[in-house]
């Protein structure tokens, strides 16, 4: 008896210790899963922690819960894709500063026999017109992130509302709402950085791709000290302006995916 | 081949990839840690229940065994605003930390712990009550004895427990943020690959999970077979 | 007798035993009345059986008697300042699931007996029982009569001032009857009151000091044994020693 318990205690200390091993200079970035899913991170942060000796954990989610993360205090810096938010953060007093860092872009994709010639189109209007018009099936993330809010607003410019059985809200991650498109041989929405480094592309091909407003702007944040005095906002300080500075611009530039550069910086 | 889902867990398994191990690591420890403390307070929680006699007694018991159906999301968003910086708790600063992906489980499995106990306890003591009494035995002296009597019981109750614990992913992700090295278990790599449309990693991911539950079963079942043998 | 048990058989023999009385006790389960209203004392040395058809209140009486159910009427009182030690042996000996050895000492840690006093307790108890051999037995995994003894084992490690036995031997074969019928000699040359019921009129022959007669939920007769066998008095009990079919 008197064993089972030393042995339940050694077991206790132990897994205390594994948890505290971790104890280094670190910071939590709330960012988007097309950071994440298309390997970007695993690529830059190495250089970043070699450049300072700070680690960078990622926590990847919809860029609306990104904003949410950060707006509780539970993150010490924020990397999005949803520039109106982001101003909007800054006005709303919880971020001091935002940066572009870099831009990717948003691209259709869709069943390679193209139902609604899509890739014949002139305009990101005119292709997403053409989808609704064909009501052929399209897979929207429908999760308030950085890609389905710019997904709305491109269905507003080409002046229609997406509405009807072949528009369909999933509430999923970008690489989720690919797979989903991909068995139902939808057209989708995505940024090119997921689609390019993604694996299960089955009869789903680029259709249509270039227009500028399907550019897909990256912001840094910093977050205010006013309103979560408790955050690492030295080290986030660091992380934020080594994104913008010539290294990390660089680094991200570097990032390639099967020889294709997925990330474009563009700091000011 | 290696588009196959078992080549994809065997060759994961036999070429010892670090970062695969650090995630097995992280999730037998997290689940292990969490069914352990969950069975510290469930299991006497449980015996209580089926011991006293109280009003609310009937709810207590109805809302128990609602709980073991809790949805891990839902007790992972309890857990988010209760650790994050702006909830109670948030001074701990342990969102985002293996720590708070303990307490989640611990959420999830303590309702199954204490439920099931309660009924294995209970029913024991039917059957034991009248010698108890007899031996002048106090209730709060029945708990130990009733609760190592039904040992064998209670380690189906503690493999179940860890059943739920090893498989959820909705509140690990949650609580835990799937942070590369941090706080990635099985299930949220699992969901991860699932995202970037690599399905035979996600599957052979799957499958050592699998693996590693059978084992952990396995080994709690031979356990108990050789303990009943000699003890009765 | 181990030199152990010996101050505590000294003082449970010493003192004169323990009288049990029950004053206009009735004991009914929804609304119906099971046991009573009866009235009684249980003194001298005994033992006493309890006897009377199935259904009689045999049992009930034993655990009205023991405390382990309360009256709905009427009261249960001891001699003396303080309730005796007691135990009770039941029909289905209810034995917990680890070892033989580890069953007597789980009763004598419930009783506060020091924790180093246990152990050689328990083995002497398992000695004087025949049951040395299977110690570490699981107790479950015993035969039938070797669980009775167990169940009066762990009553002799207790040293009741009044042991209470329901039915012991019904599900028994004769050589285990004859070893309980035994063991329940032992402990009343010890000192021990002991209290039994049974529907064998055969071993209350063999056992009883007195007999108190139930039918009907009544108590029909209270009397010394050799009363009771020669010359009952109430028709039930005539009937009953007779070998009728009593209700």
């Amino acid at each position: 008896m008197k064993k089972t318990l030393n042995l339940v205690l050694a077991g206790v200390t132990t897994l205390g210790l594994a948890f505290s091993a971790h104890a280094e200079d670190y910071i939590t970035l709330a960012s988007t899963t097309s950071t994440e899913n298309s390997g970007l991170f695993d690529s830059i942060l190495p250089k970043f922690k070699d450049a300072t000796g700070i680690d960078v954990r990622v926590v990847a989610v919809g860029t609306g819960q990104a904003f949410e993360i950060a707006r509780r205090g539970d993150a010490d810096s924020l990397l999005v894709h949803d520039t109106a938010g982001e101003k909007r953060f800054v006005e709303n007093g919880y971020a001091t500063e935002r940066a572009d860092v870099m831009y990717n872009d948003f691209v259709l994709i869709g069943p390679a026999d193209d139902p609604a010639n899509i890739s014949e189109a002139e305009s990101a209007a005119e292709a997403f017109a053409a989808i609704a018009e064909a009501e052929a099936p399209f897979a929207s993330r429908g999760d308030d992130s950085g890609t389905n809010r710019a997904e709305l607003r491109l269905w507003e410019n080409a002046g229609v509302k997406p509405d009807g059985d072949w528009y369909r809200e999933l509430g999923s991650g970008m690489g989720q709402t690919l797979n989903t498109a991909a068995a139902m041989d939808a057209y989708v929405m995505s940024d090119r950085a997921t689609w390019v480094a993604f694996e299960n592309p089955q009869n789903l091909k680029l259709l249509f791709a270039g227009d500028e407003s399907m550019f897909n702007q990256y912001g840094s944040l910093l977050l205010s000290e006013e309103k979560h005095p408790h955050l690492k906002h030295d080290l986030a300080k660091q992380w934020h302006h080594w994104l913008i500075s010539e290294d990390g611009q660089q680094a991200i530039a570097d990032f390639k995916v099967d020889g294709q550069q997925l990330f474009f910086p563009n700091a000011k | 081949m290696e588009n196959n889902a078992f080549y994809v867990a065997l060759s994961l398994l036999l070429n010892f990839d670090a970062s695969l191990y650090q995630i097995v690591a992280l999730s037998l420890q997290v689940s292990l840690l969490a069914v352990l403390i969950a069975a510290v307070l469930g299991f006497p929680l449980g015996a209580a229940v089926a011991l006293w006699r109280f009003p609310g007694r009937g709810a207590v018991i109805v809302v128990l065994n609602a709980l073991m159906g809790l949805p891990p999301v839902v007790a992972g968003l309890m857990v988010y605003l209760l650790l994050s910086r702006a909830g109670p708790l948030g001074e701990w600063g342990l969102l985002f930390t293996p720590g708070a992906m303990v307490i989640a489980q611990v959420v999830l499995v303590l309702p199954i712990l204490a439920a099931l106990s309660r009924q294995k306890v209970e029913e024991m003591l039917g059957e034991y009550r009248e010698q108890f009494v007899s031996l002048g035995m106090s209730r709060a002296r029945m708990m130990p004895t009733l609760l190592w009597d039904a040992r064998f019981a209670l380690l189906t109750v503690l493999l179940a427990g860890f059943g739920r614990a090893s498989a959820e992913v909705g509140a690990v992700m949650m609580v835990g943020g799937n942070i590369d090295g941090v706080t990635r278990v099985m299930t949220t790599a699992i969901v991860l690959e699932t995202g970037k449309g690599n399905l035979p990693l996600a599957l052979g991911l799957g499958i050592v999970l699998l693996t590693l539950v059978m084992l952990i079963n396995a080994a709690a079942y031979l356990l108990g077979e050789l303990t009943r043998r000699r003890t009765g | 007798m181990t030199s152990l048990n010996a101050p505590r058989l000294a003082s449970s023999a010493l003192l004169s035993p323990p009288s049990l009385s029950f004053q206009g006790v009735t004991y009914s389960h929804e609304e119906k009345v099971l046991l009573g209203p009866c009235s009684f004392t249980l003194d001298g040395i005994g033992p006493t059986l309890v006897m009377g058809p199935n259904g009689a209140g045999k049992s009930l009486l034993l655990r009205l008697a023991h405390g382990l159910l309360s009256p709905s009427q009427g009261r249960v009182t001891w001699s003396g300042d303080r309730k005796p030690r007691q135990a009770m042996v039941f029909q289905q000996p209810v034995l917990l699931r680890r070892s033989a050895v580890a069953n007597l000492i789980h009763a004598l840690a419930v009783n506060n007996v020091p924790r180093r006093e246990r152990g050689k307790l328990a083995f002497d108890a398992l000695d004087r029982f025949g049951l040395s051999a299977c110690a570490r037995t699981p107790a479950r995994v015993l035969s039938g009569g070797q669980q009775q003894r167990l169940a009066l084992a762990r009553a002799w490690v207790l040293s009741p001032q009044v042991l209470f036995l329901d039915e012991p031997t019904s599900a028994l074969d004769p050589a285990a009857i004859k070893a309980v019928e035994a063991a329940v000699r032992e402990f009343h040359q010890r000192g021990t009151r002991i209290v039994m019921t049974t529907h064998d009129i055969h071993q209350a022959r063999r056992l009883a000091g007195d007999v108190l007669f139930l039918s009907g939920g009544k108590v029909r007769e209270h009397t010394s044994a050799d009363a009771f066998f020669n010359a009952p008095v109430s028709r039930e009990a005539q009937a009953f020693v007779a070998g009728e079919l009593v209700e």
